[in-house]
């Protein structure tokens, strides 16, 4: 007698989210069951593998990162070089420098770097703030414009400053509406109701639930991720049904497990092999538990989770 | 599946001869139902009732337990799919591959590395808990008995990979008291590995060349009454190992099908083609998704950093917050002269404060107080972080006479405790740190 599973499809669906334009362009979400459950019914869009470079160019990477992008001097170079890596799907600048509390740069000297690269590339786009919400707000409004016309995601609107990002973002200029909130499924939720009641269209909305590096509490991202993806599918919430994109890269190498030097660490071994299993380790756990979208820094942790994804879907 | 008390009442003697402690019949098949008395209590409930009520009574999947001692793990058990419904029980356990076919070299090779991981984090040893052993049919009988006995030796518990019953029996022989786990019954031997299996007292790993015959040959194994199983998703794909992982676990604990109910064990050694970081990308994937033991080719700290902290993460009680072992952790080669920091004992407060604290590269002391595991403004406005029971704690832990720095940072949410500290700590200067953790790397720079 052979096995027989109860199919485990739901009725309702995760929203399609196209970014980027061309041939290019990426689609995330769409699916009508759980992270790579193939077997309960076909999954269309496969989830999304994107390469973060930051404003600061080379200066802030680590050495084995830094060993790749060998040559480039100048952010754009990185971009040009970061989109030929095998497996990337997009490409994420992150103005981290725009922090009030670190370098500071002007919003006008950002602004430009956004626009330079996104003149050097053809993948989508996903532009990151500086996680300090009074300047995101400035920032990403002008990015917003900066890239109008490019369909570009706009990572984040957060719940004190979705007003200005969401209104800029949303509804001037007609880009992916990033919403982040803090792994907490009722303010994942409320974030995308008052952005909508702000006039965003639900299907420009890609959420980052929130994120940590594995062994970091983790298991509220675990947790935040299931629940979300429970209530889009099997509650069919369509206050929830937004993909879901999750970066990595910016919590995985500032951990010590991928910062120690092997000075330090000498029984833990290879410092570039630790920084790139914490990185692929934490996507692929992000990835099963709902994930659209991850967000990497190393171009091995991107080609590996291409691989896993294919061998998946 | 879930007896309502009333189903038990109806089969239940109903003589309200309260010798089982409960006033009624009723009352007790109540408790039964919620699990919170065992059946056997009643000494009236007839043998037949009894085991239709244990059939239906017995959890949707089944513990299984292997090794011995301070070694012996639980598989399996699980009774949800997600770890918000309720808490998983049994982790994942970690096994390396070792085979007859490998040289002396390699082999020993292996076995050093897998005793070279072996660390502690949050209280909890991490180390690779189990060997697979892997039997080369071309390296011979004796080199494979050889190889089991060698591996034995690392007091950790082995699962011995042998489709052939006679060399099986032999290897089995050999460890047997260690209680490890045959991986080898299919469809062609399983009556004869069963034997094996059930003679030692072993549990049997259960493969098939696909999820159909996986399934017949585990319900054949039901039917020669071996229920010490596990299954094996196979060498196929890693999709094809995913679905199997997943709809078993699915079909036992949403479906009742208890035929799946059986903890998994995942070939990674096999699946990704020696990819060692698609290995690494898998074991994680495998250990969100349902491998009860997950066979890798190597298990360095590369690899086991992060997945024995996702496991920690993912096995953790929903209701319970972790905590870390209250006391002072010296951070960036700090000294007794190095500045104090203080907060809760929550594992997240931990990790984001000890993590910005490191990132800023400032020698300095972190004092982690006994505050219950709750988060900073959880815990103060319970009452179990204030300045009386910091100072109390100042007192037990002997604070003063550990470190000669009198300057203390206190977290900038309860800013509110620096007047009542400065009294109850003499001679302190508190310092007020920022509201948020990240803020942390600036204000020691500029401390």
């Amino acid at each position: 007698m052979p096995f027989t599973a109860k199919s485990g499809k739901f009725n309702a669906k995760i929203n399609t989210v196209e970014v980027g334009t061309g041939d290019k362009a990426i689609k995330l979400g769409g699916e009508n069951v759980f992270p790579f459950y193939t077997f309960d019914d076909a999954i269309e869009n496969a989830p999304k593998v994107g390469i973060e470079i930051t404003d600061g160019g080379m200066e802030n990477e680590p050495e084995c990162v830094q060993n790749l992008y060998e040559g480039c001097t100048t952010v754009v170079d990185m971009a040009k070089k970061a989109v030929t890596f095998d497996g990337v799907d997009f490409l994420s600048i992150r103005l981290e420098g725009g922090d009030p509390n670190g370098k500071n740069k002007s919003t006008e000297e950002l602004i430009q770097i956004v626009k330079d690269v996104a003149d050097a590339v053809d993948v989508p786009l996903v532009v990151c703030g500086c996680k300090n919400v009074e300047k995101d707000a400035e920032l990403l409004d002008k990015a917003a414009a900066a890239l109008d016309g490019k369909n570009a995601m706009i990572l984040a609107a957060k719940e004190e400053n979705y007003k200005t990002i969401g209104a800029s973002a949303g509804l001037a200029y007609k880009q992916i509406v990033g919403a982040e909130s803090a792994v907490d499924i009722n303010l994942a939720k409320q974030l995308n109701v008052l952005l909508t009641q702000l006039g965003v269209d639900a299907k420009t909305i890609v959420m980052n639930a929130g994120t940590a590096a594995v062994g970091y509490g983790f298991d509220y991202v675990i947790s935040t991720l299931d629940r979300v993806k429970a209530a889009a599918l099997s509650q069919g919430d369509a206050t929830l049904q937004m993909p879901i994109i999750t970066p990595v890269a910016s919590e995985t190498w500032t951990v010590k497990e991928s910062t120690a030097s092997e000075e330090d660490m000498p029984e833990w071994g290879n410092l570039e092999e630790r920084g790139i299993d914490m990185e692929v380790e934490t996507a692929a756990a992000v990835l099963a538990a709902g994930s659209d979208a991850v967000i990497l820094k190393h171009p091995e942790s991107v080609r590996t989770i291409k691989a896993m994804i294919s061998e998946l879907i | 599946m879930a007896l309502k008390g009333l189903d038990i009442f109806k089969l239940s003697p109903k003589k309200n001869c309260k010798e089982c402690g409960s006033p009624t019949c009723m009352a007790f098949s109540m408790k039964v139902a919620q699990g919170a008395v065992s059946l056997d209590k009643c000494p009236y409930f007839s043998e037949e009732a009894k085991a239709s009520l244990n059939e239906a009574t017995a959890p949707p999947m089944k513990t299984i337990k292997v090794g011995t001692g301070d070694k012996e793990y639980s598989l399996g058990g699980e009774t949800v799919l997600f770890r918000h419904e309720k808490t998983f029980v049994s982790r994942t356990r970690y096994a390396v591959t070792v085979c007859s076919c490998m040289d002396d070299a390699a082999i020993d090779a292996k076995l050093a590395e897998i005793k070279s991981v072996d660390y502690e984090r949050i209280g909890e040893r991490m180390f690779t808990e189990m060997i697979y052993v892997n039997y080369a049919p071309a390296a011979g009988k004796e080199k494979y008995l050889e190889l089991v006995k060698k591996a034995a030796g690392l007091d950790r518990v082995l699962i011995l990979g042998c489709e052939d019953p006679e060399v099986a029996a032999e290897a089995v022989a050999l460890v047997k008291d260690q209680k490890p786990v045959l991986n080898g019954a299919n469809a062609s031997n399983y009556e004869a590995m069963s034997k094996v299996a059930t003679d030692a007292g072993v549990t049997l790993g259960v493969q098939g060349a696909d999820i159909n015959e996986l399934y017949d040959t585990l319900a054949a194994l039901e039917k020669l009454g071996n229920k010490n199983l596990i299954f094996d998703c196979g060498v196929n794909s890693v999709k094809e190992a995913y679905q199997i992982a997943v709809q078993f676990r699915k079909a036992a604990i949403k479906d009742g099908n208890r035929t799946c109910g059986y903890p998994s064990i995942v070939r990674l050694d096999r699946l990704s083609g020696g990819d060692k970081h698609l290995q690494a990308a898998l074991l994680s994937l495998f250990t969100m998704k349902y491998g009860s033991i997950i066979v890798l080719d190597q298990m360095t700290y590369a690899e086991a950093n992060p997945v024995y902290g996702l496991r920690q993460n993912l096995f953790t009680d929903p209701q319970k917050p972790m905590k870390v072992e209250p006391g002072i952790y010296p951070l960036n080669g700090a000294d007794e002269n190095s500045v104090c920091l203080t907060t809760v004992d929550f594992a997240l407060t931990y990790f984001l404060v000890s993590g910005e604290l490191e990132r800023s590269g400032v020698p300095c002391n972190l004092i982690i107080n006994d505050a219950g595991g709750l988060s900073v403004l959880t815990s103060w406005a319970a009452g179990k972080f204030s300045a009386g029971t910091i100072a109390k704690f100042f007192a037990e832990q002997d604070i003063e006479g550990k470190v000669k720095s009198r300057k203390l940072v206190i977290p900038g949410k309860v800013a509110v405790l620096k007047g009542e500290l400065e009294s109850k700590i003499p001679g302190w200067e508190i310092i007020i740190a920022p509201r948020e953790a990240v803020q942390l790397v600036k204000f020691m720079k500029e401390l």
